[in-house]
């Protein structure tokens, strides 16, 4: 392989591993701030139970957050050095802004969340979960309005041409106000908190299913149930209003998420299907028009396919079209399963189906799939470029790095992650086999 | 020399990295000490003695490369493609200090604590000479196109000023860490200490003299500043008095004294090697035509202005709330439930 395409393994590989973790910490963190604000508000020792338990498993999750982020950041520099020129004006302020705003709130006050409990009062602990929650949240939005600047660039000006082409911002509040970004935060944001509250719902489906901590695990279950039905809800209005910006901002990329190849015809909307790339055919299950209705709010409104652009601009149709499809029907069902489980828990039914149950213990893959998807899809449906329409990936590469010194850093990281992954799911399983009622005793930590 | 904003984001750059110097230096150098206790009671006063603060410590590097990221995006772009398996070196270093601290305590058995103490120190290690070998190298200078681009190989970046330097940090960071942990300790394990402290002086010494007749005699470059504003001699002044006072503060058993003394040691070193390569961020080595300066590899005034202002409302937040979570967590490290 070429050193390009080694490098978008890497990155690919590096992002996908390390987005595993943030959107669990923010949904977390916000279940965090649901259950310590219970307990300030009823005193019952229950809920400090439950703060405590998932403060744990908060405080593994950041750790490895921590540990992943930090090569995305170095990563810019060492294997997309031309784009680093070309955006750092730009990309760098956001970037910079997060490490100031969001890195340092969040990494100070977890140390008052995970060791504070006996050194400060009920008021000031839960301030700081508080405070942890939103630094989450608010890193979130610097990374993802840089991200999105990528897709949607603005306020800037292009200086200087050739190998010194730059990217100068003319407008910070464009820059981050660009067309896509706001959507796109909020769609992060309540795929996180799915993540967050299915995986809360997983192990307290778990512990019913195994007759443990019943109370711990009820109370736990409908906190986490009214955030993923929220969530999941949200979710589907966030995601039709993100394909409308799409539409409009992105045309390539929306053909690409329904193999729509016409230059200016109505288009379908696929259940499932497969793209011919060579033939420039989708074949499958199509609602006629529903694309096209979906943006404009009619079957027969004219969509631009991708046959109005060169193939050479084009992205990959099938991945893009079939991580997209994946994702959605994922979303759908998360909104199935929320809703069904909020129904049973009203009929008084919840606690006793046990199918029910296991399909919440299962349903934690889901969200971080639909995660991953997502972000597959918009990004490859991005390419060819870097930053849509200004600087192609190929361009963006780092001239000096050769491929073989990629490979070798990305066998290191393979390994690593690998390594990483297996102790993370280890240590996560003895934290919710046994981390409920650890004892507290010299050389073990509680 | 100018004010402006060049100069003031090369100042701010600098303080950011002389904040990571200053804390997550003491967290590496704890590290580097880690394996010389042996008892797992000690090991765990040493990582709790860092447990809540060195995340946030890490940040101040994070958001020093972010900095320069932004303020200076050809020297970022150049220095981190161009030392690429340094710091993918560096980057694992950082991966395995952090799981260690986090995993180790989590199993009790002796050889899973044995494998994390033994990642912990070693990823500590090399991460503070890492540090020392890409500050050495951009002071000697690299060789550079007239693109920017680098044009040396990895194992000319292993060259012995450099790997001086790297030592050089290593042994600042173990005095500075050696007198932190002195601070967080008592009784018998804290007397035992107090001995480190002299022997991590006299090998922070010894290598602090060779670094700098080692510059003297082959990185002239690094003098001309100084050379050409005299009154700047108060900074190396500054340096030798704040590392002379740290064997007195200790011997009167004035730890905290003793910390700020080395504080005072760190930040005046950076300064010292702030001043010797203004206005140059890179030395192009042999070419010097091709060095990066803060003018050449500048971000648009617009963004240095928007940066500033972000520094100005944020880096006072971020000051006020670590100093109160140093003072929350001040005093000796006890272990408790939710201990490392």
């Amino acid at each position: 392989m070429d050193a390009l395409m080694l490098a978008r393994a890497q990155f690919g590989f590096t992002i996908a591993f390390h987005y595993l973790f943030p959107p669990f910490s923010i949904g977390l963190g916000l279940i965090l701030v649901i259950m310590e604000s219970l307990y300030y508000l009823t005193q019952k020792t229950l809920y400090l139970e439950m703060a405590k338990f998932w403060t744990r498993i908060f405080g593994l999750v950041f750790a490895i957050g921590v540990a992943t982020g930090i090569v995305m950041e170095f990563q810019f520099g060492t294997n997309w050095s031309n784009y680093s020129r070309f955006v750092g004006d730009v990309f760098g302020s956001a970037l910079a802004a997060e490490g100031v705003f969001a890195f340092f709130l969040e990494s100070g006050f977890l140390a008052l969340l995970l060791f504070g409990w006996d050194r400060l009062k009920r008021g000031t602990h839960l301030f700081s979960t508080v405070m942890v929650c939103f630094g989450a949240h608010f890193s979130a939005i610097w990374i993802v309005i840089a991200n999105s600047w990528q897709q949607t660039p603005a306020g800037y000006h292009l200086v200087g041409e050739g190998s010194t082409l730059r990217a100068q911002i003319t407008n910070f509040w464009q820059l981050v106000f660009n067309p896509s970004s706001m959507d796109r935060i909020f769609h992060v944001y309540m795929g996180a908190w799915q993540a967050g509250a299915f995986a809360v719902l997983s192990v307290s489906a778990y512990y019913l299913l195994r007759g443990k901590n019943q109370e711990f695990a009820k109370a736990s279950l409908k906190i986490a149930l009214g955030v993923a039905c929220l969530a999941s809800l949200m979710q589907l209005f966030s995601g039709h209003h993100s394909g409308q910006i799409v539409a409009q901002t992105q045309p390539a990329k929306l053909a690409a998420y329904e193999g729509h190849y016409p230059a200016l015809a109505p288009a379908d909307g696929y259940l499932v299907g497969w793209v011919d790339e060579k033939a420039g055919q989708t074949h499958g299950l199509a609602v006629p028009g529903l694309l096209s209705y979906l943006i404009s709010g009619r079957f027969d409104a004219p969509v631009t396919g991708l046959s109005a652009f060169a193939p050479e601009k084009r992205p990959p149709v099938n991945f893009v079209f079939q991580t997209y499809h994946a994702m959605i029907a994922i979303g759908i069902s998360l909104i199935l399963i929320s809703w069904a489980g909020a129904f049973l828990l009203w009929r008084g039914k919840l606690y006793g189906s046990r199918w029910f149950l296991w399909v919440l213990v299962f349903s934690v893959l889901l969200p971080q799939a639909a995660n991953q998807l997502g972000w597959f899809s918009a990004e490859v449906g991005r390419q060819p470029y870097i930053v849509y329409n200004l600087m192609t990936t190929a361009e963006g590469l780092s001239k000096t790095v050769t491929s073989q010194e990629i490979l070798a850093s990305l066998v290191l990281f393979t390994l690593i992650y690998l390594l990483l992954f297996v102790l993370f799911i280890y240590l996560l399983n003895d934290k919710i086999q046994n981390g409920l009622h650890m004892k507290v005793e010299e050389g073990h930590r509680a | 020399m100018n004010f402006d904003y060049q100069t003031l984001w090369f100042i701010l750059v600098g303080v950011l990295f002389m904040g990571y110097a200053i804390l997550d230096g003491f967290d590496l150098g704890i590290g580097a000490l880690h394996l010389f206790v042996k008892e797992d009671r000690d090991r765990r006063l040493f990582l709790n003695a860092i447990g809540p603060i060195w995340d946030g410590n890490e940040v101040w590097l994070v958001t020093g490369g972010g900095a320069l990221f932004a303020a200076f995006p050809e020297v970022y772009a150049t220095v981190f493609s161009g030392f690429y398996l340094a710091f993918m070196l560096l980057l694992v270093a950082l991966i395995f200090r952090a799981v260690a601290i986090e995993f180790r305590s989590k199993q009790s058995m002796g050889w899973w604590r044995q494998l994390w103490d033994v990642s912990f120190s070693v990823s500590s290690i090399v991460s503070s000479i890492l540090v020392g070998v890409a500050m050495g190298n951009i002071a000697w200078g690299i060789p550079l196109a007239a693109d920017h681009e680098f044009a040396g190989t990895f194992l000319g970046l292993l060259n012995p000023y450099s790997l001086l330097l790297g030592m050089t940090t290593l042994a600042l960071f173990m005095m500075h860490g050696s007198i932190y942990i002195v601070l967080k300790t008592e009784g018998a394990l804290q007397e035992k200490l107090k001995g480190w402290v002299k022997h991590a002086i006299i090998f922070f010494i010894l290598l602090y003299v060779l670094t700098t007749m080692a510059t003297l005699l082959f990185v002239p470059h690094m003098l001309t500043t100084l050379q050409a504003h005299p009154a700047l001699f108060i900074v190396p002044v500054l340096s030798v008095l704040s590392i002379a006072n740290i064997p007195r503060a200790i011997s009167h058993g004035r730890g905290f004294m003793a910390f700020l003394s080395s504080c005072a040691a760190c930040i005046s070193l950076m300064t010292l090697f702030g001043i010797g390569m203004y206005p140059n961020m890179v030395f192009s080595n042999p070419l010097h035509e091709n060095s990066l300066t803060i003018y050449n590899s500048c971000s648009s005034p617009k963004t240095l202005q928007i940066m500033t202002i972000i520094a100005a409302i944020g880096m006072p937040l971020v000051i006020s709330y670590t100093a109160s979570i140093y003072w929350i967590f001040r005093g000796k490290v006890k272990l408790d439930a939710n201990s490392y």
